[in-house]
């Protein structure tokens, strides 16, 4: 291969893996909040699609993206109280009860979509690239970082932001303590309660978006489960990253390359894989990673365990 | 002090309610400004809980607080630490994951203010720490620190939210006698200070040392109050137990006899891989009880599991009536006649949601006369369990209840009958009494006794040194995987054991000379 076609597919492929991994930067950085309360919310995939399927059909009826994203993040929180209102104010078991949210989902959303889509077979426009002055037109750099849409940008900011509440405010302080030893923010007349609901929910917003981005940035169109497992990938990324939102975001873009280089390879005629192989990685990927990662007492010690009140 | 300044806190007739039980039963007490008020009674008796109403952190069925004559609202934490109450309690309210600085501003101020705001807090810890001589580091995560550590970290949080009245839940279980020391020597300090110290017990030594002045509780209620001085521990106890309690132990049968139990240079691991028990070496014979001494941690769990077969030996060898035992399964040693009494019974000794009944026979489940071919024999099983509940007076609800829904110190004394029951030649028991009270220490230290009379070999690891000097021929001293000395059970040596428990043996050397050298000029003299 030339140096010029290396490059380029380099470049394509650089740019493609931050895209790729932007669903599950959102949603993994959810989900390590949530989880730093001590909530282990399985419920991130079901929560996904119905971002996905919501941020679809308000984009589609409405013809505006950004009540879309809305949209998604809105239905992701309002899964996410369901689930909390499960597991933690029923103190229900957290893997039944996110169980439960993902077949809500996968269900509810293909009900829905087979309902009331399946058969106009219409797209919705989707987000476009933003052009960063200068910077985009950098040979090879410049579309590999620098023509990616709004929602790509806002990975950052988002990470940074996560990580800023979680470590440098007194909130984000309670809810690692909360996930921790939440006796001690009991005493305090603090309500353990009200800080996990807070967790999850913000994990759920996050999620819906991590989902929309999939309809309204990714692809045009919702088909039944969409998301295929990148809630699942998701949940792995929290435990490969150690419960840090700037861990997720590099985690995210080591499993978006493999998204990528799928894509890629399947599309290249001399690489003679059989295609479902190639789309198997990301999943080959996620099974070494948690075999490889052997921090499980990094874990918040309470993460999956209902607090009672003495 | 004898008649109490103005009462800063008056609880009337707090009562509260767990199901079908009692816990508090109008319980009253009254403390005063600025003295050390000890609140004593057994497991179970209701100290905690009429703290926690204290503390907001339960709300009362009935009754009323008066704090500075006026009336708390009840079940708020928030109002008693506006009102300047604070509460260590027995199992600490701080995350490990965080460091003690962050411990401290917990919940502190509203939740949006960012942390860097409270970075005068390392100052004002530092302070409190000058004042009090309580060494704390402000940037160390709490997992990292030992549990005195922790307590004092506790102790200065408390202060550090300015708490005038200060409830200490039984603070010295878990310390030496040295950190023991300290702690009461701090109490002392805080009342100088205008502070007020409710400090839960239930060693009446420390109570008798401390306090000024002390209620008992037995059942949820207050049964007894009275001024220290105007009290003695005989009658705390009478108090505690509701009964006279015998002092008197059975006193010694016979000399020791044959060598029953050898440990020769024996070496093991701890959970982390790496050296627990390094080099350790005794030997015990019949009608003979043996006490390890030292601070938990310095390999005396590690210890007990290894001659239990439960950890293999890296090293060494262990003989029991001339048998060499230490390469053997847990299995096998399980048919030897052997037995062990594990640390936290409830934890290690028993399989909690199993009923009395299949806990009785947990080791010899595969045997006669609980099984034939492979089949339980249920008759045989229910009636020496039941024997065991009846010779040990375990309080439950039947012997097909599971254990885990008796209280510990009962938990405790089933797993001693049973092991008793086994008939064993040598007896490990890791911690005998910690975590019960009174009247089942005394039934379990008066069975402990009645093996040795019968020519057992006993092995006693223990952090009580009541329980030591009360129970042992001998004491040998356990620090840092090693035995560091040998002491008779006399208590004149305590302060001895203390420096030997902390390391301090060349401290301990000097005391002893010291201390022998000052005899024998009196002698001379």
């Amino acid at each position: 291969m030339q140096t010029a076609s290396m490059l380029d597919f380099l470049s394509t492929a650089v740019g493609a893996d931050w895209r790729l991994a932007t669903p599950l930067i959102f949603a993994a950085t959810g989900e390590a909040i949530c989880e730093r309360a001590g909530v282990l919310n399985i419920g991130v995939e079901g929560i996904m699609l119905i971002g996905a399927f919501s941020g679809f059909a308000t984009s589609h009826a409405t013809g505006d993206l950004a009540l879309g994203f809305g949209a998604g993040m809105a239905s992701g929180f309002l899964t996410a109280l369901v689930f909390a209102v499960f597991a933690v104010t029923i103190k229900a078991n957290q893997i039944v009860a996110g169980v439960a949210i993902n077949l809500l989902g996968l269900g509810l959303t293909s009900f829905l979509f087979r309902t009331y889509f399946i058969s106009t077979g219409r797209g919705v426009d989707i987000a476009r690239p933003l052009n960063i002055p200068f910077l985009s037109d950098i040979p090879y750099l410049g579309p590999a970082l620098f023509q990616q849409n709004l929602l790509v940008y806002a990975t950052i900011p988002v990470v940074i932001a996560a990580w800023g509440v979680l470590f440098r405010t007194s909130y984000g302080l309670t809810i690692r303590a909360v996930g921790e030893h939440p006796k001690a923010v009991d005493v305090t007349g603090k309500s353990v309660a009200l800080y996990r609901y807070s967790a999850v929910l913000i994990g759920g917003a996050l999620g819906g978006l991590g989902g929309a981005f999939l309809t309204l940035a990714h692809a045009n169109q919702f088909v039944e489960n969409i998301t295929s497992g990148r809630g699942f990938i998701a949940l792995s990324i929290v435990v490969f990253a150690r419960w840090s939102p700037i861990g997720v975001f590099f985690v995210s873009l080591l499993f978006g390359l493999f998204y990528a280089l799928q894509l890629q390879l399947q599309a290249d005629p001399n690489v003679r894989v059989p295609y479902q192989a190639l789309q198997a990685l990301p999943y080959l990927t996620t099974i070494v990673a948690l075999m490889l990662v052997r921090n499980r007492w990094d874990a918040p010690s309470m993460l999956g365990i209902p607090y009672w009140k003495a | 002090m004898s008649v109490p300044s103005a009462p800063i806190l008056q609880m009337e007739n707090i009562s509260k309610r767990f199901g079908r039980v009692a816990a508090n039963a109008a319980a009253s007490i009254e403390v005063g400004e600025g003295e050390i008020f000890a609140l004593v009674g057994e497991n179970g008796a209701g100290k905690s809980v009429l703290m926690s109403i204290l503390c907001g952190v339960l709300r009362p069925d009935a009754g009323r607080i008066l704090f500075k004559g006026q009336p708390l609202k009840l079940g708020s934490p928030l109002e008693a630490t506006r009102h300047r109450i604070g509460m260590v309690h027995q199992h600490f309210m701080l995350a490990p994951n965080l460091t003690v600085a962050e411990n401290y501003v917990l919940c502190q101020g509203s939740p949006l203010r960012p942390l860097w705001r409270t970075t005068d807090v390392a100052g004002r810890i530092a302070e409190l720490s000058r004042r009090y001589g309580l060494e704390v580091r402000p940037d160390a995560f709490v997992r990292d620190l030992s549990v005195g550590e922790r307590q004092r970290v506790e102790i200065l949080r408390i202060l550090f939210q300015g708490a005038e009245l200060i409830v200490l839940d039984e603070p010295t279980a878990v310390l030496t006698p040295g950190e023991t020391d300290r702690l009461l020597k701090l109490l002392r300090e805080l009342a100088r200070d205008r502070k007020t110290v409710i400090f839960i017990s239930h060693k009446l030594d420390e109570v008798m040392r401390v306090s000024d002045r002390v209620s008992v509780m037995r059942d949820g209620r207050v049964v007894f109050s009275a001024s220290t001085r105007d009290t003695n521990p005989r009658e705390l106890a009478r108090q505690m137990v509701g009964r006279d309690v015998p002092t008197d132990l059975p006193a010694r049968a016979a000399s020791p006899g044959q060598v029953v139990f050898s440990v020769e240079n024996l070496h093991c691991r701890n959970d982390l891989g790496l050296p627990a028990v390094r080099g350790v070496s005794f030997v015990i014979r019949q009608g003979e009880i043996i006490g390890v001494a030292g601070v938990s941690g310095n390999g005396q769990s590690e210890l007990a599991r290894a001659l239990a077969g439960l950890i293999p030996a890296t090293e060494g060898t262990i003989r029991l009536n001339g048998e060499e035992i230490s390469g053997l399964s847990s299995h096998a040693i399980n048919r030897r006649p052997i037995a062990h009494i594990p640390e936290d019974c409830a934890a290690n000794g028993v399989v909690p949601q199993l009923p009395l009944t299949e806990n009785a026979i947990l080791q010899r489940y595969d045997r006669a006369p609980f099984a034939t071919l492979g089949l339980l024999n249920v008759r045989a099983i229910e009636s020496h369990t039941q024997a065991l509940v009846e010779k040990f007076h375990v309080r439950t609800d039947g012997i097909h209840a599971p254990i885990q829904s008796l209280s510990g110190g009962n938990q405790q004394k089933f797993v001693v009958a049973r092991e008793l029951a086994r008939h064993p030649d040598f007896l490990i028991v890791n911690q005998l009494t910690r975590g019960i009270d009174i009247g089942a220490s005394e039934l379990v230290m008066q069975a402990i006794l009645e093996q040795r009379n019968l020519n057992k070999a006993i092995l006693l690891i223990s952090t009580e040194l009541e329980e030591l000097f009360a129970l042992c021929d001998r004491i040998l001293v356990m620090y840092d995987g090693r035995l560091v000395g040998e002491l008779p059970p006399d208590r004149g040596r305590l302060e001895e054991l203390g420096l030997l428990m902390t390391g301090e043996a060349i401290e301990a050397r000097r005391l002893r000379e010291a201390v022998a050298g000052a005899v024998s000029g009196d002698a001379t003299q």
